[in-house]
């Protein structure tokens, strides 16, 4: 199969933004993703996005981006895999060029949420869960991982804040992030006096919905221009598995079993063992869903995840950095389009371009993006040339 | 950014060819007080902040008619005018009783101030009364009128359990705006600053206003209200520090303290105006009835500046200095204070009553 490299990245800010449409947003970071390639222009363009029907009443993604972006002619398609739609769609991408059919893929994740108020966009997200079973009961993602940490902290006898953590690693990092919507460090005392939301979890546990727009463009290495000006970043493991769509159908709850598979197989493709990654860029919508990660990634134990939270080993310098340019709870969580952002913050990390959020000697990343509670889970491996 | 253009527009102030001010002011707030502690204990089990300590509630039988006559009778003691001089009888509200009819036909016929006079109702959110009073001196300050009567004045709406049922409050006052040469402060310039901002909303029918939530801040309150004020200070080549008071829209107490602050106001400029902790946000009567507490104290020669906000959106600075006939005045009728300490409190079933909120049928 051919290798499949990336080329280019391109981000816009996470943040409300009041006054960017959907389809600048996404111009933005198409734009962005193409100017240091040396004129390579994409065969094909996919876009993962989620809501952009629902809240924007915008569908058929694919042609109207390609149009905007002055790319009209090229094959052009919506990828929705809930909020790991914009991974998905990197999958799709890397499949493209890896089978031969494709020379160069455009892939874009795009999300606009702040079009409609919160309680409309927090209905629209749970359009992500079983709308028969779970949204219709009045279940929201967040409620749902509500009830999946209070088991876990039940069950598994965690102390009160054991999950604290991992939101304070994701705002020390974004600080950070010139992209990440908060920017700013949180204390220990602050994370323990925050307003509940839906106990246990309180603000601080919960990604922020905000809009967003990250592409990334794929090529075989052939085709890049002689002097390509960054560290060459390629594709080496890629998996995406489903899970059970409805929680209540899973003989454990308390284990993301698509997560589990997906890491599996990403890894077995580019030949390395979860812990020979350097990074681990995770989907820390909710802090619940960092620790039950860890696990699923063969990192800790059942019911150990919590634990990694505790001594300093998930920091940029520590044993395994998660979330190093602020993860979803400080970059901020663009629905759909937060595959594509993580992808593109490991990139940087192993271009060796993250700044001040640097990695050091960071040559493998795992890049993990879920829909709902890993209903879905796709995992990419990245490492560079 | 389109939107980022109209800060560099040069700000058009609108100034009369017959210098103008307030010749009498009045204020009204109702009795009763609802603590915000009551509407968290009700929706939240008591938990998360409180945007201000308490809130007015009207009494079964005030309405903004009731209150504006109250309030205008209040200006016309400090007047000392005969109130069929007054040439236009405006009310600015959110919560004008009837949808068709006029508020203000029966606070000019309350008030004696019929036939031979203008009449009418204004609507822009919570800036309607500003309005009204801009409206005022175009008439005064043309000479086609000695006095107008503009009123802001309501009775505030907020969803059982939305963030908006903590402050929405009561109250307001009524400025009559007659010749500099008669008032009590000389409002020398006003600037308004608009744009559509749909960040607050009540549609025909509907019973509660909607808002943005966090697009009610930055893109809305702040952007309009610092927009229109450092305008205000560059079109009269004043700072901060030329003003002895600020009083700005005060929908919660954080906001208008981190708007003061962004125009450069020490936090004692705006204390006296700034009522919203005590009587919550009284909408289109918010900023001015902030305006009568700073005139109950003020002295001659200082001066204010006044910036109401009304979703939708847009800002009316006004720039005020106080002149000498403002002694005596303040003790002509109820002064603010007077009607904030006057207060009965409530309990939410009680408030659930008085505002009409449990429909039976």
């Amino acid at each position: 199969m051919t290798n499949v490299v990336i080329a280019d990245i391109g981000q816009m800010p996470v943040n409300e933004h009041w006054d960017i449409s959907l389809r600048e947003l996404g111009l933005g970071a198409m734009q962005a993703a193409m100017q240091d390639a040396g004129g390579l222009r994409p065969n094909a363009l996919y876009v993962g996005n989620m809501l952009s029907g629902a809240l924007s009443r915008q569908a058929h993604l694919g042609a109207m981006l390609a149009d905007f972006a002055g790319l009209t002619g090229v094959e052009a398609a919506a990828i929705e895999a809930a909020g790991a739609s914009a991974a998905m769609a990197l999958r799709v991408g890397y499949l493209a060029v890896a089978s031969g059919q494709v020379d160069t893929v455009l892939v874009l994740g795009v999300e606009k949420l702040s079009d409609q108020v919160p309680a409309q966009v927090e209905g629209a997200l749970a359009m992500s869960s079983d709308a028969d079973y779970e949204a219709e009961q009045g279940l929201t993602l967040t409620a749902q991982a509500a009830m999946l940490a209070q088991r876990y902290l039940h069950e598994f006898k965690v102390p009160e804040h054991g999950l604290g953590g991992f939101p304070l690693t994701a705002h020390a990092n974004g600080v950070h992030n010139p992209n990440a919507m908060f920017r700013k460090a949180v204390k220990a005392e602050a994370y323990a006096k925050a307003s509940m939301v839906s106990a246990p979890l309180n603000m601080f546990d919960i990604a922020p919905n905000a809009d967003g727009a990250a592409a990334l463009l794929l090529t075989r290495a052939d085709l890049l221009p002689p002097k390509f000006p960054h560290p060459l970043v390629e594709i080496v493991g890629s998996s995406a598995v489903t899970d059970t769509l409805a929680l209540h159908d899973r003989p454990d709850p308390l284990v993301f079993s698509a997560a589990r598979l997906s890491v599996e197989r990403a890894c077995a493709q580019a030949g390395i063992l979860p812990k020979d990654a350097d990074l681990f860029e995770l989907f820390d919508a909710f802090s619940i869903y960092s620790a039950l990660s860890l696990e699923a990634a063969g990192f800790s134990t059942r019911g150990q995840g919590w634990i990694w939270a505790q001594d300093g080993a998930i920091q940029l310098d520590g044993e395994l950095p998660i979330a190093t340019l602020g993860g979803l709870k400080a970059r901020g969580f663009p629905g759909g389009a937060t595959g594509a952002y993580q992808a593109v913050e490991a990139t940087l990390q192993l271009r060796g371009q993250a700044g001040d959020a640097q990695v050091q000697a960071a040559k493998t990343a795992l890049v993990q993006s879920l829909g709902g509670p890993a209903a879905t889970a796709v995992t990419h491996v990245l490492r560079v040339i | 950014m389109a939107e980022n253009d109209h800060n560099h527009e040069h700000a058009r102030v609108l100034k009369p060819d017959h210098p103008v001010g307030i010749v009498g002011y009045g204020a009204y707030v109702p009795r009763y007080r609802l603590p915000a502690s009551e509407v968290a204990r009700i929706w939240t089990d008591g938990t998360g902040g409180l945007p201000i300590e308490e809130k007015s509630v009207p009494g079964l039988d005030e309405d903004v008619v009731t209150m504006s006559i109250e309030a205008a009778r209040n200006a016309l003691a400090r007047a000392q005018i005969d109130p069929r001089q007054l040439r236009a009888v405006w009310v600015g509200s959110e919560s004008h009783p009837y949808a068709v009819k006029p508020t203000s036909t029966i606070v000019a016929e309350a008030i004696g101030a019929v036939p031979s006079t203008q009449a009418a109702d204004w609507e822009f959110a919570c800036k309607a009364g500003t309005e009204a009073m801009v409206a005022a001196m175009g008439f005064v300050g043309s000479n086609m009128a000695r006095y107008a009567l503009a009123i802001g004045m309501d009775t505030a709406q907020g969803r059982p359990g939305d963030a908006l049922e903590y402050t929405a409050g009561a109250g307001g006052a009524a400025f009559i705006i007659g010749p500099e040469a008669e008032s009590l402060a000389e409002i020398e310039s006003t600037y308004s600053f608009v744009t559509d901002t749909p960040d607050f909303w009540r549609r025909q029918y509907a019973k509660y206003p909607e808002h943005g939530q966090r697009f009610t801040g930055e893109p809305a309150y702040f952007k309009h209200i610092t927009s229109a004020g450092e305008a205000m200070f560059e079109a009269t080549n004043t700072g901060p520090e030329d003003y002895a008071y600020a009083v700005f829209h005060q929908p919660n107490t954080k906001f208008p303290q981190r708007a003061g602050a962004m125009l450069g106001f020490t936090p004692e400029q705006i204390a006296t105006g700034l009522l919203v902790p005590r009587i919550g946000n009284t909408y289109s009567g918010a900023a001015i009835i902030g305006l009568t507490a700073i005139l109950d104290i003020a002295k001659p020669g200082e001066r204010i500046m006044l910036v109401s906000f009304g979703s939708g959106a847009g800002s009316d600075a006004m720039v005020l200095r106080v002149t000498a006939r403002i002694a005596g005045k303040p003790e002509l009728a109820t002064k603010t204070e007077e009607y904030i300490s006057r207060r009965t409190e409530i309990d939410y079933a009680e408030y659930v009553r008085m505002r009409g909120k449990l429909t039976m049928k």
